[in-house]
């Protein structure tokens, strides 16, 4: 369907509001395939809403995504369905289901779209956990995991269907840093191993430009900058520097918009 | 004035907005319900959680509601000599009315709150998002097994209360206040109607099996995903199921009898 090298996501002119208040105002970007590429902006930008997009579980007010050469916003429900059989994603909290255990979980997936013999899923069930870490903790209920082995246990119902994309929501957010440099290991393997494409939304900068190659940055609903690890460090973008050094006040200012201060302390309002 | 009016109109939009949403929620959870026929142990399991699991709190009610109102009635009757139609009175007030209506009220606050707790809690922690980006639809394997398991479970739960109110008013009015035993059995055997009075019950039951699994589930779907948010969809489960019940049992007596 479609060719190397070409992006597997293509983001076009996206606009999407919540009530009142916008927050894609005309996005555009592409994530090549086979590469680990970043999302990054400060909270609230909508980086975990751009996934759900792609996931096809939020709908555009205008624009489209086309992933893997289908237009996420017109496809049926029966064929985003089978869009989303190739694509994983590994939510902030993991996602696991409470009621089973983690080898259960791993197993869903399987269960629910294939017909393989019991010996087979227990096989692919078992590769997957081993891979992750975590073949020792099959029996566990997700309750007993820790918050690191919780999304490892994700990654590996994620990967079960073998998918061409995952997408990770926030992978390293209250991590310590053995779980932090685990994740940051599973991630760039699965990727060269696996040969699949890796979207993650982060704003963990150190981490993030460790392993992506591509980095994209977004702001009040556009993309303010793209590009590999050392061009966003040399960038001459105010804005950007702001953001990678973590400066307090700047383009993006300290104060949220409010009227005159001293006319406010005078009472002149 | 005009900020009054505007405030009140948008109130009641947003609840007529919110009662639209409720009833394509159940068109869509009525078209889930086939998918069951693939996967019944999802069915049975719910069934076990909603049914199984309020029978001890519906079989005690019953017997004491069965006591109470052969207590009641036995003081009644005893003044104009009747006292053997309390086995008929019993048997006509749990069959008809207090069966359904009080266990449709504990189905919901015990099953139907938490069915929504459930639910909710799922939606919070993203299991309902997760089971969508693995191409699980939600409304075929969480909602619809809780929805019918519901519909099933309290018209089965009603019958076995008002049997154990029955049993409960044989206990008082004839072991304890000595009621002749073959009166309190003939008189309400000739008097209570199986397909009049016993089978519209059971239509009361499955109604309110309806409408309250529907509002439970809806309600945690629609909840905001948070511990505040889940804690109001609960309350307003138990409020708005025992509002139904109370309001569909008028409705529902007034044509039936």
């Amino acid at each position: 369907m479609s060719e190397e090298g070409e992006a597997l996501v293509k983001i076009r002119d996206l606009h999407f509001s919540r009530g009142s208040n916008a927050i894609f105002r005309g996005l555009s970007v592409d994530i090549p395939r086979g590469k680990v590429t970043t999302i990054l902006g400060p909270s609230g930008t909508g980086k975990t809403t751009l996934l759900k997009m792609i996931g096809g579980q939020l709908k555009a007010a205008s624009g489209s995504i086309v992933v893997d050469g289908l237009n996420v916003g017109e496809l049926s429900r029966n064929k985003l369905y089978d869009l989303r059989k190739r694509m994983g994603m590994l939510f902030q909290s993991g996602a696991l289901l409470t009621d089973l255990s983690v080898f259960e979980n791993v197993a869903y997936p399987l269960r629910e779209h294939t017909d393989l013999p019991e010996s087979l899923i227990s096989h692919l069930v078992l590769m997957r956990l081993h891979a992750v870490g975590l073949r020792g903790a099959k029996d566990f209920s997700p309750a007993e995991l820790s918050g690191g082995m919780a999304r490892r246990a994700a990654l590996a119902r994620a990967l079960v269907f073998d998918p061409m994309m995952i997408m990770y929501d926030e992978p390293f957010t209250g991590q310590d840093p053995i779980s932090m440099g685990v994740l940051l290991e599973l991630i760039q393997t699965v990727n060269t191993a696996l040969g699949l494409t890796s979207l993650m939304v982060s704003h963990d900068l150190e981490e993030a430009m460790s392993i992506s190659d591509y980095l994209v940055v977004i702001s009040e609903g556009i993309v303010v900058e793209a590009g590999s690890p050392e061009q966003l460090k040399s960038s001459t973008s105010e804005w950007i520097q702001q953001f990678l050094q973590g400066k307090p006040d700047g383009p993006v200012p300290f104060q949220a918009p409010a009227p005159d201060y001293e006319a406010q302390l005078l009472g002149k309002l | 004035m005009s900020n009054f009016l505007q405030k009140f109109g948008a109130y009641w939009l947003g609840k007529l907005e919110r009662l639209g949403r409720a009833t394509l929620f159940l068109f869509h959870l009525v078209a889930a319900l086939a998918s069951l026929v693939k996967r019944p142990s999802l069915l049975v399991k719910q069934l076990h959680a909603s049914g199984v699991m309020t029978l001890s709190i519906v079989l005690v009610s019953g017997l004491f509601v069965g006591m109470v109102l052969s207590l009641q009635f036995y003081n009644t009757l005893i003044d104009f000599g009747q006292e053997e139609r309390v086995g008929t009175l019993v048997a006509l007030t749990l069959v008809r009315e207090l069966g359904p209506v009080v266990t449709g009220l504990l189905f919901a606050g015990r099953a139907g709150s938490a069915m929504t707790a459930e639910i909710g809690l799922m939606k919070a922690t993203e299991q309902l998002s997760g089971l969508e980006m693995m191409a699980v639809d939600p409304f075929k394997r969480v909602f619809a097994p809780r929805f019918l398991a519901g519909f099933i479970a309290l018209p089965m739960l009603a019958a076995m209360f008002s049997a154990v109110g029955v049993m409960g008013g044989h206990l008082v009015g004839v072991e304890v206040l000595g009621v002749d035993a073959n009166a309190y059995w003939s008189q309400m055997h000739s008097s209570v109607s199986f397909t009049h009075d016993v089978c519209n019950g059971l239509v009361k039951g499955l109604v309110f099996g309806f409408v309250v699994s529907w509002i439970s589930i809806f309600e945690g779907a629609d909840c905001i995903p948070t511990s505040e948010g889940v804690s109001s969809a609960t309350t307003r489960t138990v409020v708005y199921s025992s509002l139904a019940i109370l309001g569909l049992d008028f409705l529902l007596t007034a044509v039936m009898f």
